[in-house]
């Protein structure tokens, strides 16, 4: 039974992520993709992994599309028609298709208790003492808040480092722009105060002492 | 559940090569980030499938207090290693999307568009 629910899971991944790269309605490709977040949820579940399911289903399904929503709503939603054909793409990732369809052989086969993923010590140790050393039924929650507490912490110097990383990129302030002069496009600032600063009005007392505007932007 | 062999890994590759190339030929940036996150999915299925042991169930212990885990130490657990690692993952992976959706919204904002050819234009014509 597990089987069926495996392979028809795994079935309607596929078809999803078909369906992403044919739509050209970035809407719809983002949708699709919460789609399949949530299927592969349910994926997790029938393979035992039910923090990894419920994480999966908050997070990927959740939170990632209010994001790509929140960016489609300030870029548009249409993708447009590409260039060229594929094909040099598509040689490469039927090549490393190919290369990686042939590891697999070297792989021992799915959920066969011997396999050496299932030998080590440590896993046999998490499940045989979790209960006893940390008091938890949850050995997922174990491992993740105590034997391994430095990786989640680790993780959270992640996401800070992300969180810096988006303020810095969306904050209010000056921010750059491409615009076409006539003949060409060059880099314009937000900022007033940069923009003048042909006008001489800025001699001196502003943050940027160089006197080209291609100086001011780079230190800004 | 032997009848798969590897059915699990081979779709997972489908799935994985699939995202790798939305990244590669598709122009718009957004749609570069659905690519890489479907990339990001398989990669998960991969080592969550690792982790599967067949007839085994979720790594919770049976035996509702801690202290008896002996007790239940004959049931079959998967392992529960992977599903850490892979839960460490995901959290990293919208941490790494969010901050590449802010990078698009503010080329969006430079260059007044996020298809990679106009905006590879743009830079050309400096």
């Amino acid at each position: 039974m597990s089987t069926v629910i495996d392979i028809t899971l795994l079935t309607f991944l596929a078809v999803t992520a078909l369906a992403i790269i044919r739509t050209r309605n970035l809407f719809a490709a983002v949708m699709l993709a919460g789609i399949y977040s949530l299927v592969s949820a349910g994926l997790f579940t029938a393979l035992d992994a039910v923090d990894v399911a419920f994480t999966e289903a908050a997070v990927g399904a959740g939170i990632s599309t209010v994001l790509f929503l929140g960016t489609l709503a300030l870029v548009g939603w249409e993708e447009e028609k590409p260039a060229h054909q594929p094909i040099l793409p598509l040689v490469v990732v039927v090549l490393t298709g190919g290369a990686l369809v042939w590891g697999t052989s070297d792989l021992p086969p799915f959920g066969v208790a011997t396999n050496p993923v299932h030998e080590s010590p440590i896993a046999e140790r998490y499940i045989e003492e979790s209960g006893h050393e940390i008091g938890i039924p949850n050995i997922v929650t174990s491992v993740l808040a105590s034997y391994r507490g430095y990786d989640t912490m680790g993780e959270a110097t992640v996401i800070f480092t992300a969180l810096v990383g988006v303020l810095l990129l969306l904050a209010h302030g000056p921010h750059p722009r491409r615009v076409w002069e006539g003949d060409r496009w060059s880099t314009k600032w937000d900022d007033p105060q940069l923009q003048d600063e042909d006008d001489e009005t800025l001699e001196g007392d502003g943050p940027f002492e160089s006197d080209s505007p291609e100086g001011g932007s780079a230190n800004g | 559940m032997n009848i798969l062999g590897h059915f699990n890994y081979w779709i997972v590759i489908v799935l994985m090569m699939m995202g790798f190339y939305t990244v590669i030929s598709r122009g718009n940036l957004v749609k570069k980030l659905i690519g890489l996150s479907l990339f990001q999915t398989s990669v998960f299925i991969l080592y969550i499938s690792a982790g599967k042991i067949t007839g085994g169930t979720a790594p919770i212990l049976i035996d509702d207090h801690g202290e008896a885990a002996e007790a239940a130490s004959h049931v079959l657990y998967s392992n529960p290693l992977p599903h850490v690692l892979i839960l460490t993952a995901i959290v990293v992976g919208i941490a790494t999307t969010a901050l590449g959706l802010s990078l698009v919204v503010r080329i969006n904002e430079a260059y007044g568009t996020v298809e990679e050819e106009v905006i590879h234009n743009r830079d050309e014509s400096l």
